[in-house]
């Protein structure tokens, strides 16, 4: 298990490596990125000046090399549009991001967990055609068209709830029912796949003979054993909930790393660029990582492989 | 991307909205939404529209133009007059305090003109601190500054353009301290901000009597940003935001039909243009040939394209400038559309079947560009268009490697000449045209200090530029503001919005 754990881990930092470097150089063929901090005003000599100011003009191995030897201890540099810190804008951000993310997945779970079982427990009945409707809604509605809608029916044509901004709790309602909807498909139909071969086994037969009731059954039995690959599914959503978000922080205006992310591309802005890749790569490595390591803990056969 | 979709399922649900409620008003707080996100605030580091308009409530400059009649009032300074055409001389304002208390004098304008006209601070745009050589104090309340060259549009650049520090603080601060924690003289001080996304401007009570900008009306503005044009619209429909601008013409019109909104509208510096690679620098173009640049011209029906694309309150324009601008002279050859004429003249040229052509766009919209694509096929210009980003697309055309550019030009929102033909005649690296008659009107015109001199070799440049079909203007820009129906809001032309004029009518 040790060495399954250290390769795994390995492997997981060649990653976050290679992304890094990846996204370093994407920023590159995007556009000179002393015209992009400068925006249409800018003169050639004011790009210039600025591609001496940064370095943009040294060879890029050697530009990704300083970077990458700051980063690994810990100093991101300077925002060159904020002139502050990146780990001090990252500090700010981060929260909003991980409780929508939070949000968004516990939502997702919430809705399509008791819609999965039910499913399961009628197959091809009405009910199960029901929560088939709900969830393949959820993956046919791009998100930003919901979240629009939501602001229109919520916000403003009955208006109970805070379009923009997250000045309170409130302010988080319809971006994690827009981020959480979306991921609701594939848990409800993995959830009801594993309860449909669960209940078909054996030891359920066993349970139902014993005239255990069917609550129990259902939710002490079969359940633990059918949700095994929800799990790890959710360990990856919960990755792309986070770089998802993107779109959901523009509809919202919610100050998160998503939205943070997708304007620093688009000025240029390498230093908050790369940390959030890199922050966002460690992240989702290590979630990957943790449902690498509960399903081979889960079950030995992983291991051997 | 989220638009399209969109607008055609919300445009209906829009309509049918109630008038909002009034929450800006009651409790004096201007609340404005911008799209972009928002710099630090220190003035000389900052690249977007957005950063400059708040700055200009934080910080005041020596001068202040005044749009509406078009002249220099006295701000900082209360007099100034050119001692040579290389030095001008100011008496400074008395009994001027910052926001900390720090008392105003020519220290500070001397120490912050000269820390921001060092390369080594970073300015972002040179051509506000080029022209300076240095600052001299001559006393507690006069200044000298020495010019690295005659520059006709100094007073420009000294109204607004380069604000002025207190200079202990800035010292001590220096560019950073100044972005986390901005102190100016303006009638406004920041009292809170979030980076990039939220910043609290108050009203400063001991802003100094007899100011250009005057007492403003309105204690509180905040501004936040929302990326999204949609969840704008829905929030000033609901009475939460109080001011949005850049709408486009078609929402303009369903905001408008709202009794909680008024739409506001006027005409900017800014032009959209189709630069043509005479120069041929780097390889041979047809563009190189001026009967096809003619025809070209001939061929694109720009007023059909500002019905169809654009906004009715555009308007085509013929010189390589906003004839808003001053300088800007009109009467220059103008190409009517006359697709019969533009085949003549192709054929004249020596490309009786047409030809095939590059056109490279930036920052200007999809359907505009294959409008013109679309026209110039109809004489047989067969267009290839080629969407870059902005920091794409510039280092292609400095180095000469497309025939032609379709973009605009917003003169850093001032209202001269020299901001334009500057910039793409007199010989720097979006120059694509390279001629030496043209750029030493242009000089001559950036130097002389008598506005007719320079209005006539101005003059000069543009009828040549217009005669060679060098530059062909497409149409002027406007910009659409969404404003609470209780707030009183006047735009001006230099894209700098005033909320220190605002009121709450």
């Amino acid at each position: 298990m040790l060495r399954f754990a250290l390769r795994r881990l390995l492997v997981a930092l060649l990653v976050a490596l290679a992304v890094s470097a990846a996204s370093f150089l994407l920023v590159f063929l995007a556009g000179d990125p002393a015209v992009a901090m400068l925006g249409q005003g800018g003169r050639a000599e004011d790009a210039a000046a600025l591609r001496t100011l940064y370095g943009f003009d040294r060879p890029l191995p050697i530009q990704y090399a300083a970077w990458l030897a700051k980063a690994l201890v810990g100093d991101f540099g300077r925002s060159q549009f904020f002139n502050l810190p990146v780990a001090a804008i990252l500090w700010e951000r981060l929260p909003t991001t991980m409780t929508l993310g939070v949000c968004g997945l516990a939502f997702a779970l919430a809705l399509s967990l008791p819609l999965g079982i039910l499913a399961a427990l009628r197959p091809n009945s009405a009910l199960d055609r029901i929560a088939l409707l709900v969830a393949v809604t959820g993956q046919a509605i791009p998100s930003f068209w919901l979240g629009l809608m939501l602001i229109v029916l919520l916000g403003v044509v009955f208006p109970v709830l805070p379009i923009s901004g997250a000045d309170d709790w409130r302010g988080f309602v319809l971006p994690t029912v827009v981020l959480g909807y979306y991921a609701t498909p594939g848990f409800m139909r993995l959830t009801r796949a594993g309860m449909i071969d669960v209940l078909e086994a054996d030891f359920i037969r066993t349970a139902r003979a014993k005239g255990l009731s069917a609550p129990d059954v259902v939710l002490r039995h079969a359940l633990p054993n059918a949700i095994i690959p929800v799990v790890s599914l959710a360990a990856v959503q919960f990755g792309f909930m986070l770089s998802g978000s993107i779109v959901i922080e523009s509809v919202f205006a919610l100050n998160g790393v998503g939205r943070l992310a997708w304007e620093s591309i688009t000025r240029s802005d390498l230093p908050v660029v790369q940390a959030i890749v890199l922050v966002f790569a460690v992240i989702y490595v290590i979630l990957t990582l943790a449902a690498d390591l509960l399903n081979a803990w889960l079950d030995p056969r992983i291991r051997a492989a | 991307m989220m638009k399209a979709l969109f607008v055609a399922s919300a445009a209906l649900a829009l309509l049918a909205l109630p008038p909002g409620a009034e929450a800006g008003k009651a409790d004096d707080t201007l609340n404005v939404a911008f799209s972009a996100e928002v710099e630090p605030l220190d003035n000389y580091k900052i690249a977007g529209r957005e950063g400059l308009i708040l700055t200009r409530h934080v910080f005041d400059g020596l001068l202040y133009k005044d749009m509406d009649s078009g002249t220099f009032k006295p701000a900082l300074a209360t007099a100034w007059k050119f001692t040579s055409p290389t030095a001008i001389e100011l008496d400074l304002r008395q009994g001027v305090t910052f926001h900390n208390g720090e008392a105003f004098d020519a220290d500070d304008v001397v120490y912050t003109l000269t820390t921001i006209a060092d390369p080594k601070y970073g300015t972002r745009y040179k051509i506000v601190i080029d022209w300076i050589k240095n600052v001299e104090k001559l006393d507690k309340f006069k200044v000298r500054i020495n010019m690295s060259k005659a520059y006709a549009p100094a007073l420009e650049m000294l109204a607004d353009n380069l604000p002025i520090y207190p200079n202990e603080y800035f010292a001590q601060a220096g560019s950073q301290g100044m972005a986390a924690k901005p102190v100016g003289t303006g009638p406004y001080r920041l009292v809170e901000f979030t980076p990039g996304t939220r910043y609290v401007l108050e009203r400063f009570d001991g802003h100094y009597a007899g100011s250009p900008k005057g007492k403003p009306a309105i204690k509180r503005i905040v501004v936040r940003t929302i990326p999204e044009a949609n969840t704008q619209y829905a929030e000033l429909l609901t009475g939460k935001l109080d001011w949005i601008w850049r709408v486009p013409p078609d929402q303009a019109k369903r905001l408008a039909a709202n009794p909680a909104v008024q739409i506001v509208s006027g005409g900017i510096m800014r032009i959209g243009y189709v630069h043509f690679n005479v120069a041929e620098k780097a390889k041979k173009f047809p563009t190189g040939n001026v009967k096809v640049r003619q025809a070209i011209m001939h061929a694109v029906n720009r007023q059909a394209i500002i019905d169809a694309f654009v906004g009715g309150a555009s308007k085509v324009v013929h010189p390589a400038c906003n004839p808003a601008q001053f300088g800007c002279a009109t009467d220059v050859k103008q190409y009517a559309y006359d697709p019969a004429a533009a085949k003549k003249l192709l054929a004249e040229a020596g490309f009786p079947n047409g030809l095939d052509i590059e056109l490279m766009f930036a920052a200007m919209p999809r359907p505009q560009a294959e409008a013109i694509a679309a026209d110039l096929g109809k004489v047989g210009i067969r267009v290839t268009l080629n969407e870059q980003q902005y920091a794409a697309a510039a280092p292609k055309w400095r180095a000469g490697e497309v025939p032609m550019v379709l973009g605009n030009w917003g003169s850093y929102g001032i209202g001269d000449v020299a901001m334009i033909l500057g910039n793409f005649f007199a010989g720097g690296a979006d120059d694509l045209v390279g001629d030496a008659e043209i750029k030493a009107w242009i000089d001559t015109g950036d130097t002389a200090t008598d506005p007719a001199v320079r209005k006539d070799a101005y003059a000069k440049a543009l009828k040549k530029i217009a005669d060679n079909a060098m530059w062909m203007s497409l149409w002027d820009f406007n910009v659409n503001f969404g404003v609470s129906k209780d707030l009183a809001f006047k735009p001006y032309p230099d894209e700098f919005a005033r909320f220190y004029r605002a009121a709450w009518k």
